[in-house]
């Protein structure tokens, strides 16, 4: 069973999302590493990069797939997770701590509202194993 | 048919095994409209030994091969050692395929991953890829790459490279986005040129260079470099003959970002310009956008060592339609042939051949050079090739040598550049004997040394 | 409790360290003549700041018998089609016969310099002009180019042309076309050649049968962007499109072209031909229908044939018979130039050649037979054991999935791993990508009876060790030199290259 933290926002492409004041940490949830596999690299864009909501950002690769990732928020990109170019692999093993990807400075904090609660994103997930 | 195993009453037999009453049957899924009634129109089936006949005759007409040679200009004679061929034709090399399960192709893992190893070491670069299809192909496929990493799409490059060489990379970027900016080349020195470093601006992706380019010239790479990198831009530079790389210094130390390299010259024929193999390779931060495979070191839970087709994610099988390129299918027989080559020819041959093709070819200009009527047109240092400005057409003069003395004497640069009809590229190999470069500086004097242009010998 | 494996035996393997870890300084495996003219100082001829000055440190130094026992000891690790069937689907793995090698060594094509005048190399231009007018009679397609060296580069070449000709055709309004229909099932060289030519994707669906969904290609035929459709016949899912005239009517109906990828050919020739379907542009492979050897990884030979009203576009130069005799024609003002230097993977055409005159018109037609033939005989054979996912009756290659095996946690990357242990070399897994767990299973022509009931024993057998024994299954293979390799650390900490002790450390 996928972890679904409570605390978190979702998107139907399997990004998480925690807010921060006016930032949002954005990064994959734990049934999308393990879909995904081992992951062995992360593309992650640069600081001060902008994206509108559902932009893809960057790529998450394991041995034989590559999956985009998208914001589910809009903003601009304050902070990276440098730790992912040498342990890829935290995706994997803490998806919402060690393994987040990018905090964003939301330009329009209300796009969080239209996002799936934890429990709305655990019977997505249920619907896509059918 | 003697290649397929099953005779005719066996393949009867497994007709009926599985319900069919005849072969016509299997294609039942063709609309009959589509079947084909009679046979192809093609040649009925050839004994070996007629086979073979009219192969040999065909061979027979091909003059050119069984000439004293020396043409060059993107495909070289070098002396091939004979366990090259013993090597790639073992049927565990030649007949096996790409090696994607691989606990059962560690042979071709290993060879591959040391020729990445030897192109590196040649090229001075950090990290190479498993080949290219020849030097032509990857030098289109460094341009795309050059754009990737810098997201510029400005491209300068010499008139000094192979012709045939921008030809493919002009095909290649023509819907890229890219584009095409070529510089002529200094009309004395046959280099580049200084205006070739000039024209790079902040929208330049990469700036393209052949050493020895295609007049035979060895190129400033350092000062083009910085020049490059001043501007945010990249140095590709192309070689054509890979064996320069023995003596030359090599364009990674001298800054360059992508090298490609026609590898024809290591142990591969002329073979009437393919099979060849093309090699590739940059410095290890840009390792993920390179193109075509790549094989890396894997260890399995046992701890031993071994090989694997690795970051496949850059590839056309995964990330389709942005892959870093469309390559599938490369050339690894060939790949093995020059690795097979480089292991023999060793630390030592490898030198001594690029030494011997120097010497031989400073023997040969100089001489050329002396014959009244001709002259050496460009300046520039030169490795084992040259042009000569001679007193007639060259394509004339080249004929004669051909049909009078059996003497396949050079390339009529006409042929490329059309301005530049007295002019012709030599080439000079360790496979040249002293003999032959005499025997082709006799020809020229007795057919057209003391004769001025335009008067008929 | 093991099966019985009858086709192979445990044996003693050599190792066999990188040639840079045998290297001996001093050691010599080359003899060049001496040099016969006179040594001029390097510093005069080159100047110093141009010259190699690191004495090619670290290449390696062997002996010629260093040479001969790695590279042969290496060899023994392979598995090849020399050794059994090696039924990759898609790939075409049939036998690289002997006599085909033998033409390409001749001396008059081996020693053949590709900017030799017309006049001297007659004879090689004949060969490829023969191979030309064969392969026009095998694809129905009156115009080729024989330029592409590989599979993916006859594809961008065809694409290309396609492009080439509607800018021509519609001028400003091509731009509005750049869109390529491609189905779900294609291989990924299609639409990353596709993307070379500046066009977009759009996907086209597959039916329940696995062919090209008709309605869902009218639909978005009717959005009059669409430039062409790639596909591939038989699909990759081994069925004959049976609808290949209809589709091809559709597509040309919307101001569109048809490429097709040959790479499935073995189900065709001398049966029917792909222009006579309403085919615009194909690319061929010589290295999968035409025998000529994979060489673990290339070269290839990627022919593109085309119609009459694509020909203008092919590159340059075109091969041409004036009379009795063959030339170079460059002036064709409407190619899209050349996409490689000199003529392709010429040592290639010479096998190609081969392959057709040696099997004959009705040689090849029967090898098309035997190799649909083989292909139906498997899956008969292992229908029941796996799940067939289409009933059609497949052509020269066969899918089937894991999914009776996967409900004890059996995949298909354990029943391909499994299958080593059984002395073959797997099928081609996970492709194509719209069938989960995919085994696609291309036997060829090559294959005997008897090795095809060895195979479809095996098969079985790992059906059974999947529901008795799945351990054994997903911890293969067992018998090889070396087990599965941690692809995933290989991904992350890649090394790509050997590198000297001192050097390693500091890094």
């Amino acid at each position: 069973m996928a972890n679904v933290p409570e605390d978190l926002h979702y998107s139907k492409d399997h990004e998480w999302v925690r807010v921060e004041g006016d930032s949002a940490v954005i990064g994959i949830t734990d049934y999308a590493q393990d879909s995904l596999g081992d992951v062995v690299y992360v593309e992650l864009p640069k600081t001060g990069e902008k994206f509108s909501a559902n932009e893809s950002f960057g790529s998450v690769e394991s041995v034989k797939a590559v999956s985009e990732v998208f914001t589910p928020v809009s903003g601009e990109v304050g902070k990276i997770n440098e730790t992912l170019a040498d342990e890829p692999e935290k995706v994997n093993t803490d998806p919402y701590g060690d393994g987040w990807m990018i905090r964003v400075r939301m330009s329009s904090p209300g796009e969080v509202d239209s996002l799936l609660t934890a429990a709305e994103y655990e019977d997505f997930t249920k619907a896509e194993t059918e | 048919m003697r290649y397929i195993p099953n005779s005719p009453e066996e393949r009867a037999e497994m007709l009926a095994a599985i319900g069919l009453g005849s072969a016509e049957e299997l294609f039942d899924s063709i609309p009959e409209t589509l079947r084909l009634r009679g046979l192809l129109n093609t040649p009925a089936a050839l004994s070996e030994i007629e086979l073979l006949s009219r192969f040999e005759e065909m061979g027979a007409r091909n003059a050119g091969a069984r000439r004293t040679t020396f043409l060059g200009a993107g495909a070289y004679s070098h002396y091939i050692p004979t366990i090259v061929d013993h090597i790639i034709s073992r049927s565990e090399f030649f007949t096996a395929y790409t090696p994607y399960q691989p606990e059962i192709s560690q042979g071709t893992l290993q060879t591959i991953f040391e020729f990445q190893t030897l192109v590196c070491q040649l090229t001075g670069m950090e990290v190479a890829n498993a080949s290219m299809y020849d030097g032509s192909t990857g030098l289109a496929e460094a341009v795309l790459m050059s754009e990737r990493v810098t997201r510029r799409s400005k491209i300068v490059a010499s008139t000094s490279v192979h012709p045939e060489y921008l030809e493919v990379v002009k095909t290649y970027v023509q819907h890229a986005g890219i584009d095409l900016e070529l510089i002529e080349f200094d009309n004395e020195t046959g280099q580049a040129g200084a205006t070739l470093a000039a024209a790079i601006d902040d929208e330049t992706a990469a700036v393209v260079v052949q050493s020895p380019n295609f007049l035979g010239c060895v190129e400033d790479l350092t000062t083009l470099a910085d020049a490059a990198h001043a501007r945010g831009a990249l140095l590709v530079v192309a070689i054509t003959e890979a064996i320069s790389l023995g003596l030359l210094k090599p364009p990674g130390a001298c800054g360059a970002d992508i090298v490609v390299a026609e590898g024809q010259s290591f142990g591969v024929p002329l073979s009437f310009g393919g099979p060849y193999v093309g090699l590739f390779a940059t410095r290890e931060k840009y390792a993920r956008q390179i193109p075509g495979r790549l094989v890396g070191e894997a260890y399995d839970k046992q701890g031993r060592r071994g090989f694997v087709l690795t970051l496949a994610t850059r590839e056309q099988h995964i990330r389709r339609e942005k892959a870093t390129s469309n390559i599938c299918t490369n050339e690894g027989l060939i790949a093995l042939a020059a690795t097979v080559y480089l292991e023999t020819m060793g630390r030592r041959g490898i030198q001594e051949v690029a030494q011997q093709c120097l010497q031989k070819t400073a023997y040969a200009s100089q001489r050329i050079a002396q014959l009244p009527g001709f002259s050496l047109p460009f300046s520039g240092p030169r490795f084992n090739e040259f042009v000569v400005r001679g007193p007639i057409a060259a394509s004339d003069l080249l004929s004669r040598l051909a049909g009078e003395k059996e003497i396949e004497g050079g390339i009529a640069l006409s042929r490329f550049f059309p301005d530049l009809k007295s002019d012709f590229l030599v080439c000079v190999t360790e496979t040249n004997t002293r003999a032959q470069i005499d025997a082709l500086i006799e020809a020229l004097t007795s057919l057209f040394a003391n004769k001025t242009a335009g008067t008929q010998p | 409790m093991t099966s019985e494996i009858t086709k192979v035996t445990t044996h003693l393997s050599p190792n066999e360290q990188l040639i840079f870890e045998r290297s001996q300084k001093g050691r010599i495996g080359y003899r060049l003549p001496p040099l016969d003219v006179e040594e001029m100082p390097l510093d005069k001829l080159i100047p110093r700041n141009f010259q190699r000055d690191d004495d090619l440190e670290s290449m390696p130094e062997v002996s010629e018998v260093d040479v001969i026992r790695h590279f042969v000891r290496m060899s023994t690790w392979n598995y090849s089609i020399d050794l059994g069937m090696y039924p990759l689907g898609s790939c075409t793995m049939k036998y690289n016969s002997r006599l085909n090698e033998r033409v390409a060594r001749i001396p008059g094509f081996a020693n053949l310099h590709p900017l030799t005048d017309e006049r001297d190399s007659q004879g090689a231009l004949q060969v490829i002009y023969e191979l030309q007018q064969h392969l026009i009679e095998i694809t129905g397609l009156p115009e080729i180019s024989l330029q592409p060296a590989a599979g993916a580069h006859g594809e961008m070449t065809g694409i290309m042309i396609i492009r080439a000709f509607l800018d021509a055709r519609d001028g400003e309004g091509a731009s509005k076309r750049r869109t390529m229909l491609i189905p779900d099932s294609a291989h990924g060289t299609n639409p990353a050649s596709a993307h070379l030519s500046g066009f977009s994707v759009k996907t086209i669906k597959s039916t329940s049968e696995g062919l090209t969904d008709l309605d869902h290609l009218r639909e978005l035929c009717a959005h009059g962007d669409v430039a062409g459709l790639m596909l591939t016949n038989p699909n990759t899912l081994g069925l004959f499109e049976r609808n290949i005239q209809e589709i091809c009517q559709i597509v040309h109906a919307a101001g569109g072209l048809v490429y097709m990828d040959g790479a499935n050919m073995n189900a065709l020739v001398g049966v029917a031909r792909p222009g006579d379907m309403g085919v615009d542009v194909i690319h061929l492979n010589l290295h999968k229908t035409f025998s000529t050897p994979h060489g673990g990884g290339g070269p290839g030979s990627g022919p593109c044939c085309c119609t009459k009203a694509l020909a203008p576009f092919l590159p340059v130069p075109r091969i041409v018979k004036s009379g009795e005799s063959y030339r170079l024609d460059y002036d064709q003002p409407q190619s899209i130039g050349r996409v490689k230097a000199f003529f392709g993977n010429y040592g290639m055409m010479l096998r190609a050649l081969s392959y057709i005159l040696t099997h004959g018109n009705d040689g090849l037609r029967e090898a098309t037979e035997a190799a649909v033939l083989n292909s139906r005989y498997i899956a008969k054979g292992l229908t029941g054991t796996y799940e067939k996912p289409f009933n059609s009756p497949p052509m020269h290659e066969v899918v089937f999935t894991d999914k009776l095996q996967a409900r004890k946690g059996v995949h298909t990357l354990d029943i391909a791993k499994r299958l080593i242990d059984y002395g073959f070399h797997p099928m081609t897994i996970y492709f194509p990508l719209i069938v989960q767990g995919a085994m696609l299973i291309e036997p060829t022509e090559s294959v005997g009876r008897q090795e095809l009931d060895q195979f479809i024993a095996a098969m079985k057998m790992i059906a059974g060790e999947a529901l008795e024994n799945p351990e054994l299954v997903l911890t293969a293979p067992h018998t090889t030199r070396i087990g599965r390799l941690d692809e995933a650390a290989a991904a992350r900490k890649p090394v790509l290259r050997w590198k000297p002790k001192a050097k390693a450390d500091a890094a």
